[in-house]
């Protein structure tokens, strides 16, 4: 029985056959030397064939599929075989061509590029055709190496998808019916195969080196929970995966109300990007909203979007939450995040640069026009709204960032906690703002100086870590101390710590008030802290500080909280 | 040498759906027929069944362009072109 281990990003124990994840296409060599016996026409026909091959699979997935994705399978299938693109690709076989003759993959593969520059030359709505040409492309040239098509693979039963890394654009087409769980050689725990993971619910281990090697087909056993993958595995661990998909039901609703063993009220919020996810974590019974992440109105985008607009997309959110809190984090560009009309995409360290409320010294405008769209979306609904800025660093950035906030008549200014140094001086931070709200991916990255992307410090960068715990509580005490004679000053974590039932336990010790997650995340962490009192989160905080390491901090704890295995958390 | 123009009707203009329906009528024929701007040269005239030609072409909403062909039923095979040139594919 042959095991892998990695770092389990998303519980759930399940069972199933492995698809790989097809490798990038690599570009073809130039200057390839083509042997006498293979002609042009012969080459020439290999295109067409190919290009046939590429349309028609995608006329056949197109006919599957509906409404948008449908006409953009039916666009992209006509772009496959353009007679165009194929004539040019043609042209490029011919010894008299400049430059050479090519081999069938380097012309296809050259003649595509021509088309997408003129395209992206264009602007606007042909430049987004740009990603289009470029995946007809791959297509092709994985058709002639006979290599298996790029993109999720299709499947007729669900399966485990096995990969090195999973980018963002991989993911768009993932269907949830058909991918049963997740599991990568490299990546972190706070990698974007990790986030995609806990928002469709779906069990998934990163850094698990020689996944990416497994063959197709091969029946694995996951624990998404301990971070182990096994091979052809035996009657008890089928039974486990079996035990695992009727318990999984039972804790798959949440009552609205979260409330510990003692009686203790901690609300459990939801992290939202769109009006859309808002209606669905309401339903799913968030209690607010912990997170609204407003840069998902910016994305994509070579401008800023209108104040009109932004209050239409604030307002959406807000709708679904009248009369609760939802907590709206002002644009966080920069770093993973660019945007052309704010970022600088030539520094050399992005984590590290104008990113977040910086954009503030380099763009001025941009944040006071968000926060007027804020305040007119409050004005048009029934929402709380608490507003708070991304990578604030000091009391005097938190203190200009709520005379902002006065201004545009915003009354709950807040402040992210992902910079140590606010965890540190949390106090005098927020001193000037109404709350905090601790984003633990970027805090653990700081605090660990490691790269949240990085597969090879995925170890560092675990917010198990008692570095970074010991800033939870810094940031919690400072809070308390800065409250002392006046209003409460609140403190938050919206970071993906929070859908960790056994983290969300410690954090609520450390004196953290309220939790938002996934909405997926709801169910799980309610189950957990309705069997713990607040004294107990508190001893167990306690435990967890003086561990030694992540892991010790993590044994520790979850040894003391049973419930987590009959959950299979 | 057959010889027609049209006024693009649909509002988004010959690229979307609009461009893939003209494109798969014109890969349809047996003839070849070209495309180009009203007042271009027709040896600058592009592929019509070439989707990626027509998006590169960028007619808008109102904008003449000139169909030619030649060959057996070229005539009939460009009036129905300039039909569905001519139609909103957006309105439906």
């Amino acid at each position: 029985m042959q095991t892998f281990s990695g770092v389990g990003v998303a519980p759930g124990r399940v069972l199933g056959p492995v698809r790989q994840m097809p490798k990038p296409v690599q570009e073809p060599h130039e200057n390839v030397n083509i042997p006498a016996d293979v002609t042009v026409e012969s080459q020439g026909q290999r295109i067409k064939d190919a290009a046939k091959a590429v349309q028609a699979e995608l006329r056949a997935r197109a006919a599957t599929a509906s409404g948008e994705g449908k006409e953009v399978l039916e666009a992209t299938a006509l772009m496959a075989a353009d007679p165009m693109l194929v004539k040019s690709a043609i042209r490029l076989l011919s010894p008299e061509a400049p430059g050479g003759a090519r081999t069938a993959e380097r012309a296809i593969w050259e003649a595509a590029a021509t088309v997408a520059d003129s395209l992206k030359a264009l602007g606007g709505y042909m430049a987004e055709r740009v990603a289009d040409v470029l995946d007809v492309r791959a297509r092709i040239v994985s058709e002639l190496r006979g290599l298996p098509a790029p993109g999720i693979p299709a499947s007729d039963v669900p399966f485990i998808l096995a990969a090195e890394d999973l980018a963002p654009a991989d993911t768009a087409t993932l269907d949830p019916a058909k991918v049963i769980a997740l599991i990568t050689s490299s990546g972190g725990p706070q990698s974007h195969t990790a986030i995609l993971a806990r928002a469709l619910g779906l069990p998934a281990i990163v850094a698990a080196p020689g996944v990416d090697e497994i063959g197709d087909g091969t029946e694995v056993y996951l624990d998404g929970a301990a971070g182990t993958i096994t091979v052809d595995p035996g009657e008890e661990l089928r039974l486990a995966a079996k035990v695992w998909a009727t318990q999984a039901s039972t804790v798959a609703a949440f009552s609205g109300s979260n409330v510990m063993a003692d009686g203790f009220r901690v609300p459990l919020l939801a992290n939202v990007g769109t009006g859309a996810d808002a209606v669905k974590a309401a339903d799913a019974g968030a209690e607010g909203v912990g997170l609204l992440r407003t840069e998902f109105c910016f994305l994509d985008r070579d401008d800023e979007p209108a104040v009109a607009e932004q209050i239409a997309a604030y307002g959406a959110v807000f709708a679904a939450f009248p009369g609760k809190k939802v907590v709206v984090r002002t644009l966080d560009a920069g770093a993973d995040k660019p945007l052309p009309f704010l970022t600088n995409a030539d520094e050399p360290n992005p984590a590290l640069g104008v990113r977040g409320y910086r954009t503030d010294l380099t763009s001025p405008g941009v944040l006071e026009r968000q926060l007027r769209a804020i305040a007119a979306a409050e004005a048009a609904n029934q929402a709380e709204v608490w507003v708070m800025a991304p990578m604030i660093s000091t009391a005097e950035e938190a203190a200009h960032f709520a005379a902002l906030c006065s201004t545009a008549g915003l009354k709950t200014p807040g402040v992210m906690v992902e910079v140590p140094s606010a965890a540190l001086t949390a106090a005098s931070v927020l001193r000037e703002v109404s709350f905090a709200s601790l984003g633990t991916n970027d805090l653990t990255q700081y605090a660990m100086a490691a790269d949240r992307q990085l597969g090879p410090l995925a170890t560092l960068n675990d917010p198990w870590q008692p570095a970074v715990l010991q800033l939870v509580k810094l940031t919690a005490d400072g809070a308390a101390a800065a409250s002392a004679g006046g209003a409460a000053r609140p403190v938050g974590v919206c970071g993906e710590a929070a859908a960790d039932p056994a983290l969300a336990v410690v954090l609520v010790g450390l004196g953290v008030a309220t939790l938002s997650m996934s909405a997926r995340a709801l169910a799980a962490v309610s189950a957990v802290l309705a069997t713990v009192t607040v004294s107990q989160a508190q001893k167990l905080a306690t435990a967890a500080l003086a561990a030694p390491s992540a892991s010790a901090a993590r044994q520790a704890v979850r040894a003391q909280l049973p419930i987590l295995d009959e959950l299979g958390l | 040498m057959s010889e027609r123009t049209a006024t693009i009707a649909s509002r988004v203009g010959l690229h979307a759906r609009p461009a893939a329906i003209f494109a798969e009528a014109a890969g349809e024929l047996d003839i070849e027929v070209t495309i180009a701007r009203e007042g271009e040269p027709a040896d600058d005239a592009m592929d019509a069944a070439s989707i990626l030609s027509l998006m590169s072409l960028g007619a808008s909403f109102g904008d003449v362009v000139v169909l030619r062909a030649e060959g057996a039923g070229a005539d009939e095979a460009l009036d129905r072109l300039v039909k569905i040139l001519e139609t909103d594919h957006d309105a439906e």
